[in-house]
């Protein structure tokens, strides 16, 4: 891997340089080097991957396995107002899966995409540790508690002239 | 504090609190506050009053058991791995806390963090570790905030780092993150993951006391088990052991979700039946609505019913219902809980979480899933609930670790104790609790309708049609059956079947 074919910026290059550093560029920090990169980027595409191999020197196919092993890393990114629904088993006993439903239904789009404006993005999570409010639905840094399915649009329109 | 969230009124009463004596209480970001609560009291006792083995021994005759899910006695393992020796041994923490649906673990973290720390240097002395690691999981930040808040108090104390208490022993503690995979609480997978690796398990022996991080004897212990060291060394195996079952001592935190009134945390002692948890700490069914089962041991525990409520809970009692302690998500369902839906619940849940490294799971757990879709589609046989059952079994067998070993167990304990359930769904196409979408219809019961177009106009998808003032008829091949058409006719015209 001597030359990559480098679409990462030289001024994000550099930052993933300096992660790498952070952390000695041991191996054996892939996971918390690959936890500062998404922090920083928002996602791990397949180009700074590569740059991460490089520095902490691996194989890319080794970060690739790491990155799709762990289902916080994402090779995709968010929307602006990522909502995360819980599909723990509380909020699922409590009808989770109605509103997630919803959700796919009015933004039309499968778990794990973003719309086409960039401004939505779906993922499931588990137990965010408030079954008492369950059905649980996060937007963002923002938690709503037993959401019901005819619930969904007034949360939606709340982000929509944002 | 996660413990108000919802606004609960949790009674106190049957309830002993060990683990979680400190949540709630005192500052988690505040040292002198579990100082003056007898923190690092039991540490400073062990380091200049204690050998090494006298800890041993003491965590041994308490009786405790590992709440971690498997309830390995907490004293022999550190006594084994006290015994192997290397030039670096390491004492782990398993906060990755995977159960979807319960919060324990996080709790303890985010209300009383020292104890954990401070547990964590007991146990490196007695097993002669000087590097402990706290794997949490990326989902968690405030837990980890406040982790790593308390890390740095306690060394400024001076309660970690080099010479603690002024004697030859030093001990100090790092964080490492998971990043969202639930096969990483297991130890093994857990061990490779803080190294760096794919958190994929391997085979035991050997176990992590002999070759665990980096190859080096490792302790892996969970938070709940970590939390109640402290204390039992302060106050004594023998006040410990009073409490709880024969062979199940001390307490148990169990997050009670689900249909009942009261949710949250709950910590009783080991003993205490399934049905004064759920009726006199919960406060009974939600909407007086009727009790249908409990399930305890998440993804791999089992469905519990009306027969088991009056079962003490302990580790072989749970067990021996079919179902098991796990780390103690507790999970309530009514009648309108469907256990062929629950059952493929779990199994869309291990589908996903199975590392994929063994076949049994990685092929078997999906097959189980497919087969539980149909069925909940109207489309499976009665050969199908055989089918079910012996695919289980071979899992089980098979499996390379826990994860495969116990992924059946919603399926087996729902085929075992809700079999006219699954009948029904193969034999005559229902879903007596009216969960599976696909094998209802709603309809409108024309005598009832009075054409007030209300139902029209909520329909999201417009499956509905009809004249002002005339019946409304909804078209089957439209409705995506969300209810919401049932829920707003004032005329009870609306119906499902
Ligand atoms: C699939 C799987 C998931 C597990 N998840 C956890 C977990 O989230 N937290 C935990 O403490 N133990 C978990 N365990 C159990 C650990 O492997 C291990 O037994 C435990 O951390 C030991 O600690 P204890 O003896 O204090 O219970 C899991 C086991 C399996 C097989
Ligand atoms: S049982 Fe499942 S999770 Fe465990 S090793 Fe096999 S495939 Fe992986
Ligand atoms: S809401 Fe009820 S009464 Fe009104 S049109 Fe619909 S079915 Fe008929
Ligand atoms: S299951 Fe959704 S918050 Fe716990």
């Amino acid at each position: 891997m001597s030359n990559i074919k480098v679409k990462v910026k030289e001024k994000d290059l550099n930052t993933i340089k300096e992660i790498c550093k952070s952390f000695d560029n041991k191996p054996g920090e892939l996971i918390n080097v690959l936890h500062k990169t998404q922090e920083s980027f928002g996602y791990l595409p397949a180009e700074v991957q590569e740059v991460v191999a490089q520095e902490l020197s691996v194989p890319v196919a080794k970060v690739y396995g790491v990155v799709t092993f762990y289902s916080f890393f994402t090779m995709l990114p968010k929307g602006k107002h990522p909502i995360s629904i819980c599909t723990g088993t509380a909020c699922y006993v409590r009808g989770a899966e109605n509103v997630l439903q919803e959700f796919k239904r009015q933004l039309n789009i499968e778990v794990g995409q973003t719309t086409d404006d960039g401004k939505f993005s779906l993922s499931c999570l588990r137990c965010v540790g408030a079954c008492g409010l369950a059905p649980v639905v996060q937007v963002g840094d923002k938690t709503y508690g037993r959401v019901s399915p005819e619930g969904v649009k007034e949360i939606l329109a709340e982000y929509s002239e944002k | 504090m996660i413990t108000n969230l919802g606004g609960f009124k949790m009674s106190q009463h049957k309830q002993i609190r060990i683990a979680l004596n400190n949540c709630g209480v005192i500052d988690p970001e505040n040292i002198k506050e579990y100082i003056a609560r007898d923190g690092y009291v039991a540490l400073g006792k062990c380091l200049t009053e204690m050998k090494p083995q006298d800890v041993i021994n003491e965590i041994k005759e308490s009786g405790l058991r590992g709440r971690g899910g498997g309830g390995f006695p907490t004293g022999l393992k550190w006594e084994i791995a006290s015994k192997n020796h290397a030039d670096q041994k390491y004492v782990v923490c398993n906060a990755d806390e995977g159960d979807p649906g319960a919060f324990m673990d996080r709790s303890i973290l985010e209300g009383d963090p020292h104890a954990v720390l401070e547990a964590m240097a007991i146990c490196g002395y007695s097993m002669g570790a000087t590097k402990g690691l706290v794997y949490i999981r990326a989902e968690y930040p405030l837990a980890i905030k406040r982790l790593k808040v308390a890390i740095e108090q306690a060394r400024e104390y001076g309660l970690l780092g080099k010479k603690l208490f002024e004697t030859d022993f030093d001990f100090d503690i790092e964080l490492r993150y998971g990043a969202g995979a639930f096969v990483c609480g297991e130890e093994t997978s857990l061990i490779h993951s803080m190294e760096g690796l794919r958190g994929e398990p391997t085979i035991k022996p050997p176990y992590p006391a002999e070759k665990g991080y980096l190859g080096k004897p490792t302790n892996v212990n969970n938070v709940e088990t970590y939390a109640n060291i402290p204390i039992i060394l302060r106050k004594g195996a023998s006040w410990f052991n009073k409490i709880g079952t024969e062979k199940s001592k001390g307490t148990k935190v169990f997050a009670l979700a689900g249909k009942v009134k009261n949710v949250g945390l709950v910590e009783v002692p080991m003993g205490t039946t399934l049905r004064e948890v759920i009726y006199e700490i919960g406060g009974g069914i939600e909407n007086d609505k009727k009790f249908k089962a409990v399930q305890t041991g998440g993804p791999s525990g089992g469905c519990l019913t009306e027969k088991h409520l009056d079962t003490p809970i302990d580790f072989d009692n749970l067990l021996a219902a079919g179902s098991m302690m796990g780390s103690g998500g507790m999970i309530v369902m009514d009648e309108d809980n469907c256990m062929v839906s629950v059952a493929k619940f779990y199994l869309d849940f291990t589908v996903e979480e199975s590392c994929g490294k063994c076949s049994p799971c990685r092929i078997g757990n999906k097959r189980l899933y497919e087969l539980l879709d149909r069925i909940t589609q109207g489309k499976g046989e009665l050969s199908d609930l055989q089918r079910l059952r012996n695919m289980s079994l071979v899992i089980k067998d098979t499996s390379l670790c826990g994860l495969g070993q116990t992924s059946p167990n919603p399926v087996l304990s729902t085929l075992d104790n809700f079999y006219d359930e699954y009948l029904a769904h193969v034999t005559d196409k229902k879903c007596p609790s009216g969960e599976c979408k696909d094998l209802m219809t709603y309809f409108v019961i024309e005598e009832n309708c009075v054409g007030c177009t209300a139902c029209a106009r909520v329909c999201p998808v417009g499956a509905i049609t009809g004249e002002k003032k005339e019946v409304h008829y909804i078209n089957p091949e439209i409705c995506i059956k969300c209810g919401a058409c049932e829920e707003r006719c004032k005329f009870d015209a609306i119906i499902v079947k």
